[in-house]
Formats: C-alpha cells, structure tokens, sequence
C-alpha cells in the first residue's frame, strides 16, 4: 500500500506558485527520485510533505492519516524526517549534540547516536567538534544522521550531494544504499546526477515550472524521455491525477 | 578604604544587574526580542511577592519561590499568546508590543497600588553585614544576592549545555525551522525561553524591593541597567551578563563616591566609553553559548 499520498497540492511563496496541483503516491519501503531543472518546486514539494510549508490547498496523507494541517515537529513523531537542502546543521552545536537534539522527537526505533556513528564511521573522531567546523561531506553524514535519530518511516532527502567532493559523495551513496537496500525505509530523493538517480530508484518523478510531468519505474524510463521531460522539450502525457 | 568599599559594594550591585540582565539576554539570544517591559515585569513580580507575602504574613523570601513559578507560568502564556504572533509580523513588531505591555503593566500597577512606593522586609538581612576590619563591611544581602545570581547563571549555563531542553532551546535559537523539522515544537521553545526570562527578572525585582523601594514606574530605570550590563558584557553571552552587571556596579558605587549625584551618571559614562572602545559594534552572540 502507499504509505505517502500527495493530492492536488498546491504550495505558494507569496505571489509566486511554487508547486502546482500535484498528485504523487509513494508505496512503503520503495525508493523514488524527484529530479527536475532549478525551481521546479522540487524542495517546495519535500517541505510541504515535510511541514515546514503550509500548502494552499491539496491534502497530504501519510499512512492513511491527514496530516495537512500538522506542523512539522508533530509529523517527526509520526515518522517524516527531512534531510534540508544545504543540511542546515546547527552550526554551535557539536556533531553529538546535533545528532542528540534529535533524540527521541521521532518514533522508537534501532537509531541512536552510537548506531549513527557505526553507520558513518567518519563521524567518529569528530563528535566533538562544531558543525561549522566540519567539511561539506562531513556535515552531509551529521545532516542524514540526525534525520535518521526519528527513526523515520519516509525520509526526504533535499539534495545530499550538493557541493560535495565526487568521493564524499559515493561514501555517502554507500552509507545510505546499505539503508535503501533493507527495504524497511521509505525515501524521497531530490538529487541533480541522473544517471545516479537512475541508479538508486525504484521510480522517478519529473517535475517542470512546478508541476510533475513524468513519473514511472526507473528501469522503464530512458534517460532520454526524463531528459526531455527535464528541460521541458517534449511534453510526456501529464499524469493522471 | 573607602575606595575599596566602593569597589566591594560596586561588585556586589553588579550581581544585581546580572540578575535584571541574564532574562533580558536570554530572551533576544533565543528569538531575537528585544523585551522593553523587562523591567515592569521585574516590577510586577516585587508587587506580586508583596502581595503574597503580606496577604499571608510570611517573609518574602519565601513568597518568592511561588512568584516565580506564578510569573513564569505569565511569561510563558505572554509568548505563546501575544508575542508569537507579533513575531510573525517582523522583527520590529515585538519590540512595539512590548512597549505597549510596558505601559499596561505600569498603568496597571498605577491602579491598583497607587503611585506610592513600597519595599520588601527581608527581616534582619537587610541591615546585617560582616565586618571585615573597622573601615570594610560587607552588606549580607547584597552577599546574598551575589550568590543567587552566580548560582542562577551557572544552574542557566548548565541547563543550556547539559539538559535536552537546554540543546533543543539552543537548536531552536539557532535556526527555528530546521529544530521543528528534527521534531523539536519551536514554539515551546521560546514560550519556555520567556517563562524562564520572567521568572528570573522576578528574583530580580525582588531583591531590588529588598534593598530600596519600588513604584508601579520603577521599571524603565532598572531595564536601562539591564540593558547597559547586556551590551557591555556581550548580548547572548549568560556570564558576560555578569561582566557587564560589575562593571556597571562598580562605575556607579564609584560615581557615587566622588559626588552622590553622579553615581547614575558614571554608569551611563563608562557604558558610552564601552560602546567608543568597541567602535560601535557590539558582540552578538544570537546562539546563547557562554
């Protein structure tokens, strides 16, 4: 069954639209890419799931429930966690203090602050040090650890290799496929390489000037067909809503 | 020696000032308001002790705990009910709303006490002292006070570093969205960060109560006080509250002996001196961090 249901959302900055009537439906424990050009309303979208925007209208259901009016801290007990694009870390916190705010705000679960640490051994030697001090990479691993400390049944994560070194990024891509691969998480990714997107999803979600456009599994879409789809060119058949 | 009296004396005041200050810090380092009724609400909660204590017969200091759980509760209600919202309108607003609580609580007071002044007896602390030598004696009560506002800025400290509402106020006075996104209820935050503020300004007002007399209008003097002892010791920094109370004491027990009128003054002088030395900026620190 589908553990998130996005209908007809609709999320507003002011004046501009930022994500347009759209309907998604991601089922427990499967993996989906949303990939898109800058300004699609990828992170919008995350942050709306997410509660940190209060869609225009447009429901979000999460394991059956409604939780379009629920503010974010409420919908971390219920098992949503957010990775933020740019991690967003608490920059005169230490790692263990970042990953410790984190403490028991979500469901029960495996994930403490010394499970954290096994999965990201290179956070090991820096756990008292400050988030500011860190390297981008370093910082990412602290940002995806924290979102795991909620022992979160859907995790969204905005974007994690952003700016990070090619080898950060594949160490972090290691980390989270032994994560994706247990099948037991549900995750959103919003993620610029293609060809990586391709690679860890089950399906993928296309979305242009705020709405989606294409979405099927990953293995039945070519890279051409989401190309297109991503800079608009050809218009693939809007999904039924 | 009688220099050394002032210089002890001086000290002393500035535990005051640190108590009046530390609220007032720990407010605008967590949300960023800048509380303009922080002195009337040291006001109201000595008129509140006042009132317990006299309606009931019991010293103030005993009434003193039940004020500040009592004004803490109004703190908290006073953030979830009337500053949150303000907050939502920019950083200007806040500052307006509590200009306006500042004249609410003064004219309340006005009306129900009338303008005359009142104090606090702490009983046989307020006249004890210990005599050091024929010339140095030391005021218990300001000895007393001295050592609340060490304890209350350590047991703070400790609260901010060591406790995970302490971690979760910090986060959120870090960055507010990313705490709810973590499961943290900001709001709770910062209406907890406000009881805390109004809580501790009660001591604050009690001990001011204790050692002079107090009206329904002695608030905006002792918020000025406040203000210079958060700006010299660093805003955001809880032990540079107490830096800033000192030097502030000590400039005006100082001020007062070369000429009793100036005593205000030298304070208001050593802080101008503070704000040239520094160029005009003032050390920011808005992630509470000691």
């Amino acid at each position: 069954m589908s553990l998130l249901e996005i209908e007809t959302l609709e999320v507003r900055h002011g004046a501009l639209t930022a994500v347009r009537g759209v309907s998604l439906s991601v089922d427990e424990g499967s993996v989906l890419a949303l990939v898109g050009a800058n300004g699609a309303g990828k992170t919008t979208l995350l942050r709306a799931v997410a509660g940190a925007h209060r869609p225009q209208s447009g429901r979000v259901r999460f394991d059956g429930a409604d939780v379009t009016g629920l503010p974010a801290h409420r919908r971390v007990k219920l098992g949503i966690a957010l990775v933020p694009e740019g991690r967003r870390l608490f920059p005169g916190l230490t790692v263990e203090e970042n990953l410790q705010a984190a403490a028991g705000k979500g469901r029960s679960g495996p994930w403490t602050v010394a499970a954290v640490l096994e999965a990201f051994p290179i956070l090991q030697p820096l756990v008292r040090r400050r988030a500011s001090s860190l390297s981008g990479g370093e910082q990412q691993a602290t940002a995806i650890g924290r979102a795991l400390m909620a022992n979160p049944r859907l995790l969204l994560l905005d974007e994690v290799s952003l700016g990070l070194a090619p080898q950060a990024v594949d160490a972090m891509y290691r980390s989270l496929d032994a994560l994706m691969a247990s099948g037991n998480s549900t995750v959103i990714l919003v993620e610029q390489d293609l060809r990586r997107a391709m690679a860890v999803s089950g399906r993928i979600a296309c979305m242009l000037e705020g709405r989606l456009i294409l979405e099927g599994a990953s293995n039945a879409l070519s890279r051409d067909e989401i190309t297109n789809a991503y800079f608009g060119l050809r218009r693939a058949p809007e999904v039924a809503s | 020696m009688i220099w050394v009296n002032a210089v002890m004396a001086g000290i002393l005041l500035g535990g005051l000032y640190a108590l009046f200050a530390c609220g007032l810090s720990l407010m605008y380092g967590v949300m960023g308001i800048i509380n303009l009724a922080h002195g009337d609400l040291a006001v109201l909660g000595a008129y509140l002790v006042f009132v317990i204590s006299s309606s009931l017969g019991v010293s103030p200091f005993l009434a003193l705990p039940v004020a500040v759980v009592l004004m803490g509760g109004l703190g908290y209600l006073m953030q979830r009910a009337l500053l949150e919202r303000s907050l939502r309108a920019g950083p200007l607003v806040p500052l307006l709303t509590t200009f306006g609580l500042a004249i609410v609580i003064q004219n309340g007071l006005l009306q129900l006490f009338t303008s005359d002044s009142r104090s606090l007896d702490a009983g046989a602390l307020t006249v004890a002292s210990l005599h050091v030598n024929d010339q140095l004696t030391i005021p218990l009560l300001g000895v007393v006070i001295f050592l609340v506002a060490l304890g209350l800025l350590g047991g703070l400290q400790l609260f901010l570093n060591r406790t995970a509402i302490g971690r979760a106020m910090r986060a959120t006075a870090q960055d507010p969205d990313t705490a709810e996104l973590i499961g943290i209820n900001a709001k709770h935050m910062y209406g907890l960060a406000t009881a805390i503020a109004v809580g501790t300004v009660t001591i604050a007002g009690t001990f001011f109560g204790m050692r002079s007399s107090f009206a329904p209008l002695s608030g905006p003097s002792q918020l000025i006080f406040a203000f210079e002892a958060v700006v010299i010791g660093g805003i955001g920094s809880l032990w540079g509250t107490l830096v800033g109370g000192i030097v502030l004491g000590v400039a005006q027990t100082i001020g007062a002996q070369i000429n009793p009128q100036s005593s205000i003054l030298c304070g208001n002088l050593v802080f101008l001196a503070v704000l040239i030395i520094r160029n005009g900026r003032v050390f920011v620190s808005r992630a509470v961090s000691s």
